[in-house]
C-alpha cells in the first residue's frame, strides 16, 4: 500500500469532529427497532417460567386463543421444530459442554423468565391478557442457585441434559510458579466476590421480524450491534439461503454487548413471522430484561501474589469460579469472561510466573455472556487489590509499587505469564501522566489534613491493559461463524461526494463520525461529505461489526484501505482526462491537484460528472469505475492491546457507610486517536459502568432462585447526582500493525473503574483496619467491614 | 408492562366521585396523580373495573392558611409543596421532605395526598404528617370525618380509609412557639426510597425539651413513631447526654425486617446515626 | 373500551378515540407516531418518557391518556420545532452529550424545565435535577456540561 494518496496533512483524522447522527437525536428524531411500526404488525408476548427449575405437567393454550385481539398461541411443539438447537461450546475452549437450547421451555424450566409460550396479538397489551388466561403447572425440580449448591457434588444438575454442574475448566501454569511462592519474601492474598450485574440498556431488546413468502426474503429489524452474526444465525437456523435473510440494525439504544447474544424471544419472534407471513414485533419490557438479558461477572475470586523483598511481584496464583445459566450463551458462550479473567491477571506487570485456574459452573439462573469489559475489571480489581495490599505490607507507596512492577515502556514486544503478547505499552508514561493530573502528592496532603477533622478519604489507582482488535483468534479459531474481518465499499457519486457502506455498526460510539473522516481524509474532502451507512446487511459487505473494541481499530483500517484503493482509481480516471500520470495526481480539498505543487487540476464534481454522464468521452480502456471494495482482517499480533491507569478519590462516612466519589482520572492510550471527543465520552461512559458495578449493581436472587430486584426502581444503576466529573489524559502509542494505528477504546473506562474505587475506600478505610472485598460496595457491606451489622455469609454470596 | 383493561370515568366533584364508587360493587380505585396506580397496573398487580379520576375536583385542590393550621388539598403535587409560600412558612418540615421524594418530574404529578393514601412505609410524607400531628379530612360515603395523622397508617399500604372513602386534605396545626424541626434520610442514591429515613419535631418549655415527635420511615411496615427515644428526650436539656440516650432508646423502638441488600441490625444502626445527626441539627437551632 | 379524547400536541389540536389503559408515552408513540418520547421502565424511574404537560415534565409512562383531556402535551419533537431548545441541542451537540441517544429527549426535557426556572444552576443543581434521568452511555458529565453552558448564555443574555 503506497503512501502516495495520503493528504499532505491528516486533516480530519485527530479532530473533534461532531457527530452528525446525533443531531437526529437531538431532534427527537432516532430511528430505533422499538419505534418501527409495520402494516399488518402483530405484537408478541411470553408467558415465563415463574421458577428456577421445574417440569411442565399441564400447559393449556386453549383460553388465550380465543382471548380478544389474539392471533396466535404458540408452545414448543409449534416452534422448535421449525429451527435447529443451538448450544453455546467452542472448540478452542477445550472439553467445555453445555446442553443445546432451543426456541420455547420444552418440558423443563430453566430459571425463572424462562419463555414457555408465546402469544401474538394486535396489540402487546391483548398480548399480555392473553398470557393471563394461560393455564402453566409446573413440577418444581431442585434449583441450583448460588455457589454451594453449583459445587456440591450430591447436587442435580441444572439442567437434566447437564452431567454435572461443571461447564468448563481451565487452567494456566508456567514452569516456575511454585517455586515462586516457595522463595518469596511476601506473600499477600484474599478472596473476591463479584456481584452479579447486568446491561440494562435504556432501548430494551427490540425486534420485528418480516418474512415475505412471494419473495422468500426474511427482513429482520433487530436492535443489535452485529447484524451479520444474526443473518447467518437466521439463516442456518431456520434453513434460509443467507441472501435471502437481511438483517437491519437502525439506531440502537444501547448495547454494552448485550445485544449481541442470541436469545430465545427474537427466535420466536422469527419463527411467528415465518408461520404467520407478517410483520412480529417483540420489545421486551423492563421486568423482561431483567430475566431474559445476559448478566455478567457473578465470580469469586481466591488469589495470592508472590514478592521479593524489593516489591518486585514474581507470581500470582489465580482460583476464579464464576456461575453462569444453565446453558453456555450462544455463539459466544459464557466462558469467554472467565478465560479473560485468569489471562489478564498481572498484566501490566512484569511478572515472571502464574497459575490460574477457571472453573465456570451452571445454576439456574439466566445466562451470563460478555458485556462490556469482558472479564477485565475482575482480573484489574483482584490485581490491584493484591498489589495495594503489597505496597501496604511493603511500607511503598501505591504509585511507587506500580512503578516499580509495571513492564517498562522500552522492553516491548513481550508477553505476559499467561500468555498474551502485548506489541507496545506505555505503563510508565500513563502512570507519570497520571500523578501529575490528579496532582497526587497535593492529594495526599489533602488526605491527611481531613484525617484530623474525622473526613476519611482516599485514593485508589488501579493500571490495565485492555484486550481490542480482536483477530480470528478470538472465535473464529473455535469454529464460531463470528467475523474476525470487515468490508466496505466506498465511492464517489455522480455530484462528487462520497459515501461508504461499512460493515461496522453505530450505537452512539460514533463509529459513522470516524469513518466519515478516515475516508474524507484518503479522498481529500470533509467528513461531511462523506455519507456513512451501516448497520443493513443488503446495504453493507459482510463483516464483523462492532464487539470486542474492533470498530476504530479493525473497521477504520478498512475504511482507510478503501478510501485509499478509491483515491487511487480517481488519480486513475483523473490521469486518463489530464494525460497526465496518475502518480503524479493526488486529491485535495475536493478536487484532483497536482501532487507536487498542490495546484488544482479537476475537481472531483466534475471528475464524477464525466465519469458517470459522458464515459464515452474517456480515453479507450479506462476504467471508469467510482465504487470500490475492500475488506480488512487483522494480520499480525492476535490482539491489539491497550493500556492506561485510573484514580479514584472518594469520601467514606464510616457512619453510614454511604460512599460519596469526588473526582476520577483516567490516563489512557488507545494508540491514534482518530476523535478526541469521542474518545473521551467513551471512556467517561464506560468509567460509568464500571463505577456502577463497584457501588450499586447487582441481581440479587434468593436460594430458589427468584430474582429479588428485577426492575429500575430496586436495581440500581448509576445516576447523575452520585457521579463524579472525570478527568481524562491521553498517551498515544500507535499499533503499527495496520496503516491507522488505532486501537479500541471502549472497556478502558469499564475495566479499571471499579478498582480504582475499592482501592479508593479502602484507603479510606485503613486507619480503622478494614477491607472491602465485595462489590458491589453497599453501605450494608461496608459497615460490617467495619464491624457493624452482620457480614454476609458465604452461602448467600449467590 | 400493558395494563390491563379498565374502565374510566373523569369525576367533576366530590358527590358524583364517591357516587361512582358506590356503583362500582367495590371493584373501583380513586386515580389523582397515577403515580402509584399506573405502575401498579402496568405490573398487573392489581386490576380494577374502574378508575375514578379524582385529580380535577375543586374540593381537593389548594394551600389554604387558616386559623385550624394549614390546609392542604389532597390533589397537590408535591412540587407545591416544595414551592408554596406559605408551605414553607408554616410547615416548612414538609418542603424540606419533598426535596427527598423521588425526582422533579414525579414531584410534578404525584399528590401529596395520593402519597399518604399508599402508606408506603418508605415514603417520606406519611413520617412528617404523623410528627406533625396533622389532622387528615376524609370524606366517604357516611359522610366527612377527621382522623388523626396518628392514627392513620395501620399496616403495610393499609389506612384507615374505608371502602370509598377519599382523603380530601390535610390539617397542620400551627407550629408551637418555639418548635424546632428537621428532616433527614440517608438514601444510596438522590431521590431513592431511604435506608432509613426521620422527621424530628421539638417544643422548647421552660429551657428544657416539652415535646418530641420523631417519627421514622423505611424502617417497618408503617411510618414508626420512636416512643422510647422521645421519652428519653421529654423533660431534658438538649445536649449530647440526652442525644445519646435518644438515639440509644431507638433500639426499643424499632424492629426492622431484613432486607437483601439492607440486614436489620445495620438499619437500626443507621437508624440511630440518622438520629443523633438530627438532633444535632437541632441543637444547633436551639435558642 | 375506547373513549374520545381532545388534547392538543406540539400545538396542534388532536382528537382520537383511546384506551383508558393507554399511557400517554403509547398513545404519542403509537397513535400520533411521534416516537421521540421513548419508553425505558414503564414505571417512572429512567425518565426517556418525560413530555411538558402544560409546560411541566411528567412521565408519560404514568400518565393515563384519558387524564391528559383538554391539556397541552409538548413532546421533543416540538420543542425542536419551536426553535426554543436550538441552544441547549446545539451545546448537547458540540460536548457529545448524547451516544445512543434513546435518552436524550428525556435529558432535554428536564434541562430545559430547569433553565426555565431562571436562576443559573450550579452543577449540584444540575446534576440533582437530573436524578430521575438514566442515561447508560455517556457518564452524565457532558450532559451537565451542556446544561450548565446554556445556562450562563441564557443568564447572560
Amino acid at each position: 500500500m503506497t503512501q502516495r494518496f495520503a493528504p499532505d496533512r491528516p486533516a480530519h483524522i485527530g479532530q473533534p469532529h461532531l457527530r452528525r447522527n446525533a443531531l437526529r437525536h437531538l431532534a427527537g428524531r432516532g430511528a430505533y427497532v422499538s419505534d418501527l411500526a409495520l402494516p399488518r404488525m402483530v405484537h408478541a408476548a411470553f408467558l415465563r417460567s415463574p421458577m428456577a427449575h421445574g417440569r411442565i405437567t399441564a400447559l393449556d393454550l386453549d383460553e388465550a386463543r380465543a382471548a380478544p385481539g389474539v392471533i396466535a398461541v404458540y408452545s414448543a411443539a409449534d416452534l422448535n421444530p421449525m429451527c435447529q438447537g443451538w448450544t453455546g461450546v467452542l472448540s478452542h475452549f477445550a472439553g467445555m459442554t453445555s446442553p443445546a437450547q432451543s426456541i420455547l421451555a420444552d418440558q423443563e424450566v430453566l430459571w425463572v423468565g424462562h419463555p414457555v409460550a408465546m402469544v401474538i396479538a394486535r396489540t402487546r397489551a391483548e398480548a399480555e391478557d392473553a398470557c393471563e388466561k394461560i393455564l402453566l403447572d409446573i413440577d418444581d425440580l431442585p434449583a441450583v442457585a448460588g455457589f454451594a449448591p453449583a459445587l456440591d457434588p450430591d447436587m442435580p444438575a441444572a439442567a437434566e441434559a447437564s452431567a454435572s454442574n461443571l461447564c468448563f475448566r481451565a487452567e494456566l501454569k508456567t514452569e516456575g510458579a511454585a517455586a515462586a511462592f516457595d522463595g518469596a519474601a511476601l506473600v499477600v492474598e484474599g478472596e473476591w466476590r463479584f456481584g452479579r450485574h447486568t446491561a440494562v440498556t435504556l432501548e430494551p431488546r427490540a425486534v420485528v421480524a418480516d418474512y415475505d413468502p412471494a419473495s422468500g426474503q426474511l427482513t429482520v429489524h433487530h436492535g443489535t450491534q452485529t447484524p451479520f452474526q444474526f443473518q447467518d444465525v437466521y439463516a442456518r437456523q431456520f434453513g434460509l439461503p443467507d441472501n435471502r435473510v437481511r438483517v437491519i440494525s437502525p439506531d440502537v439504544g444501547g448495547s454494552f454487548g448485550m445485544k449481541l447474544h442470541l436469545y430465545h424471544e427474537e427466535m420466536a419472534t422469527v419463527a411467528a413471522s415465518l408461520k404467520l407471513h407478517r410483520p412480529v414485533r417483540f420489545v421486551a419490557d423492563r421486568l423482561e430484561s431483567f430475566t431474559s438479558d445476559i448478566h455478567a461477572r457473578d465470580h469469586k475470586v481466591k488469589a495470592r501474589m508472590a514478592l521479593d523483598g524489593q516489591g518486585q511481584v514474581l507470581a500470582m496464583e489465580v482460583l476464579d469460579r464464576t456461575l453462569i445459566g444453565p446453558y453456555s450463551t450462544y455463539p459466544r458462550t459464557s466462558v469467554a469472561e472467565g478465560n479473560q479473567v485468569i489471562r489478564l491477571m498481572g498484566a501490566p506487570y512484569a511478572m515472571p510466573d502464574y497459575h490460574g485456574v477457571l472453573e465456570v459452573l451452571f445454576q439456574n439462573k439466566v445466562q451470563t455472556s460478555q458485556y462490556r469489559a469482558v472479564g477485565h475489571p475482575i482480573a484489574v480489581q483482584v490485581t490491584e487489590a493484591l498489589i495495594d495490599l503489597a505496597a501496604e505490607k511493603l511500607g511503598l507507596d501505591p504509585f511507587e509499587m506500580r512503578a516499580r512492577n509495571v513492564v517498562a515502556d522500552d522492553a516491548y514486544p513481550c508477553a505476559s505469564a499467561t500468555g498474551y503478547r502485548f506489541e507496545k505499552l506505555s505503563h510508565q508514561e500513563s502512570l507519570r501522566r497520571l500523578r501529575a493530573l490528579m496532582d497526587y502528592d497535593g492529594l495526599r496532603a489533602e488526605q491527611a489534613a481531613l484525617r484530623e477533622k474525622g473526613i476519611h478519604r482516599g485514593i485508589g489507582l488501579a493500571t490495565f491493559v485492555e484486550i481490542t482488535n480482536p483477530g480470528a483468534a478470538f472465535y473464529g479459531v473455535g469454529g464460531a461463524r463470528i467475523s474476525a474481518q470487515d468490508g466496505a465499499v466506498v465511492r464517489l457519486t455522480p455530484g462528487g461526494e462520497a459515501h461508504c457502506a461499512i460493515s461496522v455498526t453505530e450505537q452512539g460510539q460514533g463509529t459513522e463520525t470516524i469513518i466519515a473522516q478516515i475516508v474524507a481524509d484518503q479522498l481529500g474532502l470533509t467528513p461531511d461529505q462523506v455519507k456513512v451507512v451501516t448497520g443493513d446487511t443488503d446495504a453493507t459487505p459482510s463483516g464483523g461489526a462492532t464487539w470486542a473494541c474492533r470498530g476504530a481499530g479493525i473497521g477504520g483500517e478498512t475504511a482507510l484501505r478503501a478510501g485509499r484503493k478509491l483515491a487511487e482509481q480517481l488519480c486513475r480516471i483523473a490521469g486518463a482526462i489530464l494525460q497526465a500520470a496518475p502518480e503524479s495526481l493526488a486529491l485535495r480539498g475536493g478536487a484532483v491537484v497536482d501532487a507536487a505543487t498542490g495546484a488544482e487540476r479537476l475537481a472531483l464534481a466534475e471528475l464524477a460528472r464525466i465519469a458517470t454522464y459522458r464515459p464515452d468521452t474517456l480515453p479507450e480502456g479506462t476504467d471508469n469505475s467510482l465504487s470500490v471494495a475492500q475488506h480488512f482482517a487483522p494480520q499480525g499480533y492476535p490482539f491489539g492491546f491497550t493500556n492506561g491507569v485510573q484514580a479514584a478519590w472518594v469520601e467514606v462516612d464510616t457512619e453510614t457507610g454511604l460512599v460519596k466519589l469526588l473526582k476520577h482520572w483516567v490516563v489512557e492510550d488507545c494508540g491514534r486517536i482518530i476523535n478526541p471527543l469521542l474518545v473521551d465520552e467513551q471512556i467517561r461512559g464506560g468509567v460509568v459502568q464500571g463505577l456502577g458495578a463497584a457501588l450499586y449493581e447487582e441481581c440479587l436472587y434468593d436460594d430458589a432462585g427468584q430474582l429479588l430486584n428485577g426492575s429500575l426502581a430496586d436495581y440500581l444503576v448509576p445516576m447523575a447526582g452520585e457521579m463524579p466529573d472525570i478527568l481524562i489524559g491521553h498517551v498515544e502509542t500507535p499499533t503499527e500493525d495496520t496503516i491507522l494505528g488505532a486501537k479500541g477504546v471502549g472497556e478502558a473506562g469499564t475495566a479499571a473503574a471499579g478498582a480504582a474505587v475499592m482501592n479508593a475506600v479502602n484507603d479510606a478505610l485503613r486507619p480503622f483496619g478494614a477491607r472491602l472485598c465485595q462489590t458491589p460496595m453497599t453501605p450494608a457491606r461496608i459497615l460490617a467491614a467495619l464491624g457493624i451489622g452482620p457480614t454476609e455469609r458465604d452461602e448467600t454470596w449467590n | 408492562m400493558k395494563a390491563p383493561p379498565f374502565a374510566y370515568r373523569l369525576a367533576e366533584d366530590l358527590p358524583q366521585a364517591l357516587d361512582l364508587y358506590a356503583r362500582s360493587a367495590g371493584d373501583a380505585v380513586y386515580l389523582a396523580g397515577g403515580h402509584s396506580i399506573v405502575p401498579s397496573l402496568s405490573l398487573r398487580l392489581q386490576a380494577p373495573a374502574l378508575l375514578i379520576d379524582i385529580s380535577r375536583i375543586a374540593a381537593l385542590a389548594g394551600v389554604s392558611l387558616g386559623p385550624e393550621g394549614l390546609r392542604i388539598g389532597a390533589t397537590t403535587p408535591h412540587a407545591v409543596l416544595l414551592e408554596d409560600p406559605l408551605v414553607a412558612t408554616h410547615a416548612p418540615l414538609l418542603a424540606e421532605a419533598a426535596r427527598h421524594v423521588a425526582h422533579p418530574a414525579i414531584r410534578n404529578r404525584a399528590t401529596f395526598g395520593g402519597n399518604l393514601v399508599l402508606a408506603d412505609p418508605a415514603s417520606e410524607f406519611p413520617a412528617v404528617v404523623r410528627a406533625l400531628r396533622a389532622e387528615l379530612e376524609v370524606e366517604g360515603p357516611e359522610g366527612a370525618r377527621q382522623i388523626a395523622a396518628e392514627d392513620f397508617f395501620l399496616d403495610l399500604y393499609t389506612t384507615a380509609l374505608q371502602p370509598g372513602e377519599i382523603l380530601r386534605a390535610v390539617l397542620i396545626p400551627p407550629p408551637a412557639p418555639g418548635q424546632l424541626v428537621a428532616f433527614a434520610e440517608l438514601a444510596r442514591r438522590q431521590g431513592d426510597f431511604a435506608m432509613v429515613g426521620a422527621a424530628v419535631r421539638l417544643v422548647p418549655k421552660a429551657g428544657v425539651i416539652g415535646t418530641a415527635d420523631i417519627v421514622f420511615h423505611s424502617v417497618g411496615l408503617t411510618p414508626m413513631r420512636a416512643v422510647a427515644a422521645e421519652a428519653a428526650l421529654i423533660g431534658q436539656a438538649l445536649d449530647a447526654a440526652t442525644i445519646a440516650a435518644a438515639c440509644a432508646a431507638v433500639a426499643q423502638d424499632l424492629q426492622p425486617g431484613d432486607d437483601p441488600v439492607l440486614p436489620a441490625a445495620t438499619r437500626l444502626h443507621l437508624a440511630g446515626v440518622l438520629l443523633g445527626r438530627l438532633l444535632r441539627r437541632v441543637q444547633g437551632e436551639w435558642a | 373500551m375506547k373513549q374520545a379524547l381532545e388534547l392538543q400536541v406540539n400545538g396542534e389540536a388532536v382528537a382520537l378515540m383511546v384506551e383508558p389503559r393507554q399511557t400517554l408515552a403509547d398513545v404519542l408513540r403509537d397513535s400520533l407516531r411521534l416516537t421521540g418520547t421513548h419508553l425505558g421502565c414503564e414505571m417512572g424511574v429512567c425518565g426517556a418518557c418525560l413530555v411538558l404537560l402544560d409546560g411541566k415534565p411528567v412521565h408519560g409512562c404514568l400518565t393515563l391518556a384519558v387524564q391528559a383531556q383538554g391539556c397541552a402535551v409538548t413532546t421533543v419533537e416540538g420543542l425542536d420545532a419551536s426553535g426554543e431548545i436550538a441552544d441547549l441541542q446545539a451545546e448537547f451537540h458540540a460536548r457529545n452529550a448524547l451516544q445512543c441517544g434513546y435518552c436524550t429527549p428525556g435529558m432535554l426535557m428536564t434541562a430545559q424545565a430547569l433553565l426555565k426556572r431562571g436562576a443559573v444552576p450550579d452543577r449540584a443543581e444540575i446534576r440533582e435535577a437530573l436524578s430521575g434521568n438514566f442515561c447508560r452511555c455517556t457518564g452524565y458529565e457532558a450532559i451537565v456540561d451542556a446544561i450548565a453552558a446554556t445556562a450562563a448564555k441564557r443568564g447572560a443574555a
